[in-house]
């Protein structure tokens, strides 16, 4: 157990240091929320009247609204971008490096997940800390409690991420799916508009955002980060995150998956 | 006592939808030799190390390391296996110790044992005074023997190189090559993948792959008889102007 856990930490820090070294993705991964929170919510500041809904017990503002959605948002890119590297290792050769040593193939992608995610945690709490610095402040456990939330979520997007990338032969590919998975994933959440809002709308965006598992991985952000518990959003995002991984787990089997189509 | 075969290819097939990229293939290593698995391109070379390290598997034939079943003791082949791929597979942008240090782990290697084996693996390769360099700074030549070097960390008991000289000029090629017999003179079993024959030996173990089927197996001294190698390997699979070094 112990070669296990020695491989674990060796593939996160990795990951860690790449994106700590990589000084224009740690800028663009916070540039990216705090674009939305400062330009995008004081343009819809007006626009939408919120009403009281759980977690929240008072009127918010609609930058206290989306932040929940925006940290969902930062682990989504950088799901897709752990895909996109993961692809780049293919090409480079050094997922080969990973999937020839002698652990078992679940647990070396399972390590590769678990890299991401402590790579999104890094990017939320700069962008938690940024807003707080910003007056948007969440109850002080709120920050505690969303860290397993945050950890939940990381893998079901991370698990997408891996998902996508055993599907995808060439990086020149990738930015197609960045735009069918990334977009509509977004948009049709509840990480801009509560669902009842989308509801005033068309009663089937709503049903589609409601089966969306990322509007739920945003649920379990917001009611964690009120140091609240949504047993309905865990459900969801813990089965997205098995399902997704199963599926990638197939595409990376070397019986059917990527190896054997790339020849 | 008959010695278990480093590694022991019997009757492996592989398709890939109608094209039969591998058929029938079978060899054996004996330990401590060094093999020359010497095929053109496209001959199936690296599709048949895509099978030895797991990349891909096939359910016809069998493969085994150290007496290890490739497919139903997965694990316990691969811990047994070094490999070192056609295609480079480092970081480059961090030290050649971190590289090490990245693959020791990946072996289940941490703190001292991990830095004492990577020390004797550079050592190996007369490579441990640019422990500390960043291997993008490194020239062609070292960044191979450094992964040769990588691949020798956990001891294995198989080293497979895919074409390890592709590349590299003259003066690299052949230091590669003498580190490598070396290292089969110390008691290591290599395959050394390849289609230039002048990186075999005539004492060497020649394992010769075309279109997918193991023409024959035997010492470069018996396949050339009277003759060169070249002539004789370029008789067998029908010309090929690459063979010539």
């Amino acid at each position: 157990m112990k070669a296990w856990l020695v491989a674990l930490h060796a593939i996160v820090l990795r990951e860690a240091m790449r994106f700590l070294q990589n000084r224009g993705r740690f800028l663009s991964a916070l540039v990216r929320p705090l674009v939305w929170l400062v330009i995008f919510a004081a343009g819809f500041r007006a626009a939408l009247g919120l009403s009281i809904t759980p977690p929240y017990q008072t009127y918010i503002t609609y930058e206290v609204y989306i932040v929940p959605g925006l940290c969902a948002m930062i682990q989504l890119f950088n799901g897709m971008q752990s895909s996109l590297s993961l692809v780049y290792d293919q090409e480079m050769g050094s997922m080969r490096l990973l999937l020839t040593s002698p652990r078992p193939r679940w647990w070396l992608l399972f390590c590769k997940l678990m890299a991401g995610v402590a790579v999104s945690l890094l990017q939320v709490y700069a962008f938690l800390g940024i807003a707080a610095l910003m007056g948007i402040k969440m109850p002080a456990m709120g920050y505690v409690y969303v860290l397993p939330a945050l950890v939940l979520s990381g893998l079901m997007l991370g698990a997408l991420g891996l998902l996508i990338s055993s599907t995808i032969r060439q990086l020149e590919n990738f930015a197609g799916v960045m735009n069918f998975v990334i977009f509509p994933m977004f948009f049709l959440s509840t990480a801009l508009y509560p669902l009842w809002k989308m509801a005033e709308a068309s009663r089937l965006l709503r049903d589609i955002c409601a089966v969306n598992p990322f509007t739920h991985a945003v649920e379990l952000i917001r009611f964690a980060l009120y140091a609240q518990f949504n047993g309905w959003a865990l459900l969801w995002v813990g089965t997205g995150a098995v399902a997704f991984f199963l599926l990638a787990l197939l595409g990376y089997d070397p019986a059917r998956g990527l190896m054997r189509r790339k020849g | 006592m008959t010695r278990t075969p480093a590694l022991c290819v019997s009757n492996v097939s592989l398709s890939y939808g109608a094209r039969r990229a591998l058929d029938d293939v079978s060899f054996a290593l004996d330990r401590g030799r060094f093999c020359a698995l010497l095929g053109p391109n496209g001959a199936g070379k690296s599709t048949l190390f895509s099978l030895l390290t797991r990349l891909l598997v096939t359910r016809e034939g069998r493969i085994e390391v150290a007496g290890f079943d490739l497919a139903r003791d997965p694990r316990a082949a691969l811990a047994r296996i070094g490999v070192v791929f056609q295609q480079p597979t480092l970081d480059l942008d961090t030290t050649v110790m971190r590289n090490m240090r990245y693959f020791a782990a990946l072996h289940g290697m941490a703190g001292r044992e991990a830095t004492a084996r990577i020390d004797a693996a550079l050592e190996r390769l007369n490579m441990r005074e640019r422990a500390g360099e960043k291997v993008r700074a490194l020239n062609g030549g070292h960044r191979r023997r450094m992964e040769i070097a990588r691949a020798l960390i956990h001891a294995p008991e198989v080293l497979l190189l895919d074409e390890p000289t592709v590349g590299l000029d003259t003066a690299a090629r052949r230091s590669i090559t003498a580190h490598v017999h070396d290292l089969a003179a110390e008691g290591l079993s290599v395959l050394w993948a390849t289609h230039l024959v002048d990186e075999i030996e005539p004492s060497d173990e020649v394992v010769v792959l075309h279109r997918g089927r193991v023409l024959r197996q035997a010492s470069a001294a018996e396949i050339a008889g009277e003759g060169d190698l070249i002539d004789a390997f370029i008789e067998m699979t029908g010309g090929n102007d690459e063979a010539a070094a």
